[in-house]
């Protein structure tokens, strides 16, 4: 970035040209010219909600599906929503032509492994959203790629019938819910170390749910391999200037620091978050991290 | 095509800090620069002012940190910072080498870390980017079993005093005041006998949040300070009565920085009308992170609408009118 012309991030009018009901969740497309362009799997964009005088001020944040940064419309960028509260319930209402302002791409992306190497992804939930993408740019590179797509419901799978149909022949998709409603019955955690043996994975990508980072983390290290997990931490402006979406997190130094999961995430390496901090829905920060003497006084 | 922001003439006079338009990010809602730099030049900013840094690194409170609120949002973030050498070294040298004007906002646990503060910046190579510091007050005494400065005129006092001490006479300080005391015109005044040469009104409200599904506060610091548009009204208020008791002289005149609930052009000229003489967005920010640009654009354009050439001779302007009533 020269001091002169800094690189600008994208902020548009992206009008929707797509919208469908894909099990529990709304799969939207948006035109978004210039986003599409610099996007990289595992950034996600901030889309305000409500319309100009909307009364929810805060961004909600999405991880992006996919692009086509040349499409008949100009550059599209596709998410997948969970309706949940006022903001989400909003975008899934929208109709086609209906405009909503998006920025990105923001964040760190999901890093590629240099050399070939096999890779498992593994998405919880809408976590599977940012992943074939990724698993896309893993095999240009070359890399075997194996998939685990868990819910706790068939309807709350996202991708699976796309995850079949990208697997051509060699890699493999191992579907696992909460009821059994389909695939193997349980968690992903419970069928990784199987699949990490079988492909001699290295690099274990992972998105959804904290307390499913957590556990991916976990056994990545008991099999050996690396873990890079994408985080799912509260938001108010997904740009880096709130501080909300701070967590713990070692840095190469050793030094835990409360970071920024919105520019220095979402994605991190699994190991150097201390998942020790994360309980009943509190982050805690702990005793050892940066600047935390200083807050003893209050 | 030129703009409002063209014709109009919007510089301000702030106690002697000039500046080109009367626009600036709100301290903690813009981080420290670079982040807002990827959406517009901070340098087009009348200034920019920075989150408040005290002496030591600070990790901030636990999460969450935050609850959206209608027009709004409760904040608890427990003022994370680097501390005042790291921020002189890196993040006021950046602002520097982009050219950005500079309000930098300070605070301390106890009054002398304040001093202490404003000394570190005094002495620091980047200071000259420094137009103005600005002392936030509403933060926890310490020494006066952690109640807020803001809400008590004679420790708010020995802040401002101790801070005026080590500042050069030609950095104007400006005392950021809270809005809940019970009567905002005497801490006022207080800081501006102190040596305040301007006030910042106003920062968050006290409020909380109860999470309903887990029957629990929302945020981890169980209060925080409530912002954006839901305050205005209170922002507005605020002003109106620090600016009515300078009219009625009885308290000094100085200039009103103006912050709470800005979004949009409109909303900033409320707060000009009732006094304030140059203003802050804070929460707007995390909606559209060029607002403070943006505002300063519909600002020029609804002066201009009105008649005005100058951005300065709108200020206080209600005060002007409310005669017409009788
Ligand atoms: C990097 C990232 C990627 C995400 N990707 C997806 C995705 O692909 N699909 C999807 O459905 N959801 C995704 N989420 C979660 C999504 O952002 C939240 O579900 C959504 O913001 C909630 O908005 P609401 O109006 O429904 O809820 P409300 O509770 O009304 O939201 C209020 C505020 O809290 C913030 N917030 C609340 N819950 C979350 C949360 N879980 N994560 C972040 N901010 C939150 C909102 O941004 C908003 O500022 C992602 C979150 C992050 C941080
Ligand atoms: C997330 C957040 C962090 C803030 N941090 C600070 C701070 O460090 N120092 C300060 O003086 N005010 C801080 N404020 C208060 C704002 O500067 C401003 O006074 C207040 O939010 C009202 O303006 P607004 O409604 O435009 O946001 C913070 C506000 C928010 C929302
Ligand atoms: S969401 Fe605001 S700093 Fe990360």
């Amino acid at each position: 970035m020269s001091e002169t012309s800094p690189e600008r991030t994208p902020q548009v009018a992206g009008e929707l040209i797509a919208t469908r009901r894909v099990g529990a969740y709304h799969h939207l497309t948006f035109v978004a010219p210039g986003v599409a362009e610099l996007a990289k799997p595992g950034q996600f964009v901030a889309v305000a909600v409500g319309g100009d005088t909307s009364a929810n001020l805060l961004r909600r944040c999405f991880s992006i599906h996919k692009v086509s940064p040349s499409g008949t419309y100009g550059g599209t960028v596709d998410v997948v929503v969970a309706a949940r509260g006022p903001g989400t319930r909003w975008l899934a209402g929208l109709s086609a032509h209906d405009e909503v302002n998006i920025i990105g791409p923001l964040g760190r992306p999901f890093p590629l492994p240099k050399e070939a190497v096999a890779c498992v992804l593994v998405g919880g939930g809408y976590g599977s959203a940012p992943l074939f993408w990724l698993a896309a740019a893993l095999r240009e590179r070359g890399c075997h790629v194996e998939m685990i797509l868990g819910a706790a419901t068939e309807d709350r799978l996202f991708g699976v019938i796309e995850a079949r149909r990208a697997s051509r022949g060699t890699d493999g998709v191992t579907v696992t819910t909460d009821d059994g409603s389909m695939g193997v019955k349980g968690w992903v955690s419970d069928v990784l170390p199987e699949v990490i043996r079988r492909s001699h994975a290295e690099v274990v990508y992972g998105c959804g749910p904290m307390a499913m980072l957590r556990s991916i983390t976990d056994v990545a290290a008991a099999e050996g391999a690396v873990a890079q997990v994408a985080v799912e931490e509260s938001m108010a402006c997904g740009i880096g200037v709130c501080m909300t979406c701070v967590m713990p997190v070692v840095g190469a130094d050793g030094q835990t620091r409360m970071v920024r999961s919105c520019v220095d995430g979402p994605v991190f390496r699994g190991d150097r978050v201390r998942w020790d901090a994360f309980e009943s829905g509190w982050g805690r920060v702990p005793d050892d991290a940066y600047g935390a003497a200083a807050m003893r006084g209050h | 095509m030129t703009s409002a922001s063209d014709t109009i003439d919007m510089s301000v006079d702030l106690a002697g800090m000039r500046l080109p338009n009367p626009l600036m990010t709100a301290s903690g809602c813009a981080a420290n620069g670079k982040e807002l730099h990827r959406f517009f030049d901070i340098a087009l900013l009348g200034a920019f002012v920075t989150k408040t840094v005290l002496a030591d690194p600070r990790s901030g409170r636990g999460t969450p940190r935050m609850a959206e609120t209608p027009s709004g949002m409760l904040n608890s973030i427990g003022l994370q910072g680097p501390g005042v050498d790291d921020f002189a070294r890196n993040d006021l040298v950046w602002l520097k080498s982009v050219g950005a004007r500079v309000l930098a906002s300070i605070a301390g646990n106890t009054a002398v870390e304040f001093a202490h503060v404003a000394a570190a910046l005094r002495d620091s190579p980047a200071f000259d980017a420094v137009v103005g510091i600005e002392v936030n007050i509403s933060c926890p005494n310490v020494a006066n079993r952690g109640l807020v400065f803001a809400c008590d005129p004679l420790s708010a006092a020995k802040v401002i005093a101790l801070v005026r001490e080590k500042l050069p006479r030609d950095i104007p300080i400006f005392a950021k005041l809270s809005p809940d005391v019970t009567d905002i015109v005497e801490i006022a005044r207080a800081c501006v006998k102190a040596g305040a040469d301007g006030l910042t009104m106003i920062n968050t409200l006290l409020g909380m949040v109860i999470d309903t599904d887990l029957l629990r506060p929302q945020v981890a610091g169980v209060t925080g300070g409530l912002s954006g548009p839901a305050i205005r009204p209170v922002a507005v208020r605020a002003i109106w009565q620090v600016r009515a008791a300078m009219l009625e002289g009885r308290i000094p005149t100085v200039p009103i920085i103006g912050v709470g609930g800005v979004r949009t052009g409109d909303d900033a000229l409320q707060l000009v009308a009732a006094g304030a003489s140059a203003i802050q967005v804070g929460t707007a920010t995390f909606n559209d992170p060029s607002a403070p640009i943006r505002v300063n654009a519909e600002l020029a354009a609804a002066l201009q609408d009105k008649g005005f050439a100058r951005f300065s001779d709108a200020v206080g302007i209600a005060h002007t009118r409310l005669d017409q009533r009788r």
